[in-house]
């Protein structure tokens, strides 16, 4: 045990660590907050040249803006492929609902998108990761090196023969064409072999002694066990899809199919300075990823520590 | 389960069905991994040896190495590529360090208050980059930023400065955004690594009579190596892909100040329609990644 005054001393070094910790905090959270505020605000308060830290008064003029934007039917999807087996060569289109403003449409879009990558991935994800961590087959230490290489390479590098692979398949500027390479990306792969390696091999024994096939013993069995690495990966990859803006700007073009993220970024290009209409489209495509985030939050942060430590 | 060598008949019959229902399993990924991450990435290291630009009327025309070649005279490519290793070795060190500070004060707090500063730290990963980088433009802003009415208040600025539009500050700001982008994943894995820290390690150390100093060094620095390990890794690929901040709020301007390589490749595959000349830009910074992902690797061993 230290002396007392050492003691003293160690409680100064922490009540002013916690005080910067907390400012620093505050920091973090400013941006939100400035967004959140920002698209209340009146144009004036928004382009004084003294920034008004709280809006004097709460104004839906932004919002209003920007929904008299544009106008698309709330849903219309391509199905994939399909300009294949048509007469006319044009892919079948599904459209559905009323007429809404576009920015209400690229919610749809974004939402689409994530929920869709989220599916996805977590099924064919949960399924090989079990056949890599549990089955012993010919090429599996090839396969793995191979995940964990493209793992380590920047995603953004592919995206030139991306971008001309999907329009030889037709499916540019369509949402699978932001969809399926995230659902191909390896580290959801990766992640769950790490869960499954979990499951022990007795009972995979047992169940296939008790006669329950392939498909029984992975959903009775493997499924339940690895659930909270599906939860993590599920929340992971709503997210990181929901953001990839990158991969949106080059898949996507027409004002119909973006999403909400390309959406402000065209906002801006074309209204750079109304900083009250950027900062409702930030606010509508930030509050409800972060209300995803926080109500999930304790299954993501556990989940990304434990793919880190078992990694 | 070990293959043994003296396999017999029925075993091998046995190992046939294991590999038969194994890539069962395996068929719905491996559609979509072949399909979009392994097939583009032999495109994109066979197109780097090709002169392909759209709108040409011509195929594709077989130049062996002249894209990399004119890389290395291309001033452009040479700016971004020093302006990304500005990022690199400015944002990792500093994630790192400042993640661990923060993680070092919080992991032993109380769940609620652990769970919100954990949570106020991962906003704008959450937010989504482009939410992000909208306000911090209007931040920056010349006339309507709160950054030159601060610095004006606090008397650091003298006249209004045009933050992203100058030569001198550009850069500085693109990294302070992503900065702040970049330490909520390594505050979470770093509060659970320390959290895992075996608590009669400690204890054994302050019967000896360890300070904290020594506590900290000495015990729990070496066993969270691995996940310092993991977020040196991470950090250094995303800081290396820092794309979105770019095209947003600079397009790399003014003057190529802050351009990097991934925002090079975005310019000379989209607007420029080089493909050719933008794979092999790729296939540099793969390279670059990789070499520095295997120095990390090796360092970090030796410890």
């Amino acid at each position: 045990m230290n002396s007392d005054s050492g003691l003293k001393h160690r409680s100064l070094y922490t009540v002013v660590s916690i005080i910067v910790l907390v400012i620093l905090a505050i920091l973090f959270a400013f941006p939100l907050y400035w967004i959140i505020t920002g698209a209340f605000k009146t144009n004036a308060s928004i382009n004084a040249t003294t920034p008004d830290w709280f809006p004097k008064e709460w104004v839906m003029d932004n919002f209003r803006k920007l929904f008299s934007k544009q106008s698309a039917p709330l849903w219309e999807l391509a199905v994939p492929f399909s300009s294949k087996f048509t007469a006319d060569g044009n892919p079948l289109i599904f459209t559905a609902g009323p007429v809404v403003p576009a920015a209400i449409r690229w919610l749809v879009n974004t939402v689409f998108m994530a929920v869709m990558a989220m599916i996805l991935t977590c099924i064919t994800s949960a399924m090989a990761g079990y056949a890599l961590a549990k089955k012993r087959f010919r090429g599996r230490a090839m396969l793995f090196t191979l995940i964990v290489c493209a793992m380590a390479l920047p995603k953004q590098v592919i995206l030139i023969p991306l971008l001309r692979e999907m329009s030889s398949l037709s499916l540019y500027n369509t949402i699978w064409a932001v969809i399926f390479p995230t659902v191909g990306w390896p580290f959801g792969v990766f992640l769950m072999k790490q869960f499954s390696e979990g499951v022990p091999g007795e009972m995979l024994e047992a169940a296939r002694i008790d006669g329950a096939g392939e498909a029984k013993t992975f959903i009775e069995i493997v499924v339940p066990m690895i659930k909270p690495g599906v939860g993590a990966l599920a929340i992971f990859t709503f997210i990181t899809s929901w953001n990839d803006y990158f991969m949106q700007l080059i898949m996507l073009n027409s004002t119909s199919k973006l999403t909400i993220s390309l959406g402000i970024a065209k906002l801006q290009a074309e209204n750079s300075t109304d900083f009250g209409l950027i900062m409702a489209g930030a606010s509508l495509a930030a509050i409800p990823i972060i209300t995803v985030f926080i109500i999930f939050q304790k299954y993501f942060t556990q989940g990304i520590a434990m793919g880190a430590v078992k990694g | 389960m070990a293959k043994s060598s003296v396999a017999t008949g029925r075993s091998k019959a046995l190992v046939r069905r294991e590999t038969r229902s194994a890539y069962l399993f395996l068929l719905p990924n491996l559609i979509f991994f072949v399909g979009f991450v392994v097939i583009p990435m032999i495109l994109c290291v066979y197109t780097s040896f090709f002169d392909s630009t759209m709108g040409k009327d011509v195929e594709d025309v077989f130049i062996g190495l002249k894209n990399y070649t004119e890389l290395w005279q291309d001033p452009i490519f040479l700016r971004a590529l020093k302006n990304t290793f500005v990022i690199v070795l400015v944002s990792v060190p500093a994630v790192c360090i400042f993640s661990l500070w923060v993680s070092a004060l919080i992991y032993r707090m109380k769940g609620v208050v652990l769970s919100t500063f954990r949570c106020v730290f991962y906003l704008p990963v959450v937010t989504g980059s482009v939410a992000v980088t909208v306000v911090w433009k209007w931040m920056f802003n010349n006339y309507y930023g709160i950054f030159n009415y601060v610095g004006k208040g606090l008397g650091v600025v003298e006249n209004n400065i045009n933050w992203l539009g100058d030569e001198r500050f550009a850069l500085w700001c693109i990294i302070l955004i992503l900065f702040t982008t970049s330490v909520g994943q390594p505050i979470v894995l770093y509060v659970s690594a320390l959290g895992n820290v075996d608590t009669s390690l400690v204890e054994a150390s302050e019967v000896d009579g360890a300070n904290n100093i020594q506590k900290f060094w000495k015990i729990k620095w070496p066993l969270i190596m691995p996940t310092t390990l993991y977020i040196l890794v991470i950090t250094t690929i995303n800081s290396f892909q820092c794309f979105a901040l770019i095209q947003l709020l600079t397009s790399g301007g003014p003057n190529h100040s802050t351009d990097t390589v991934m925002y090079y490749i975005y310019y000379s595959a989209f607007k420029l329609y080089r493909y050719g000349y933008g794979n092999a830009m790729g296939v540099v910074l793969a390279i670059f990644i990789a070499l520095l992902s295997a120095v990390q690797f090796k360092l970090a061993k030796e410890k």
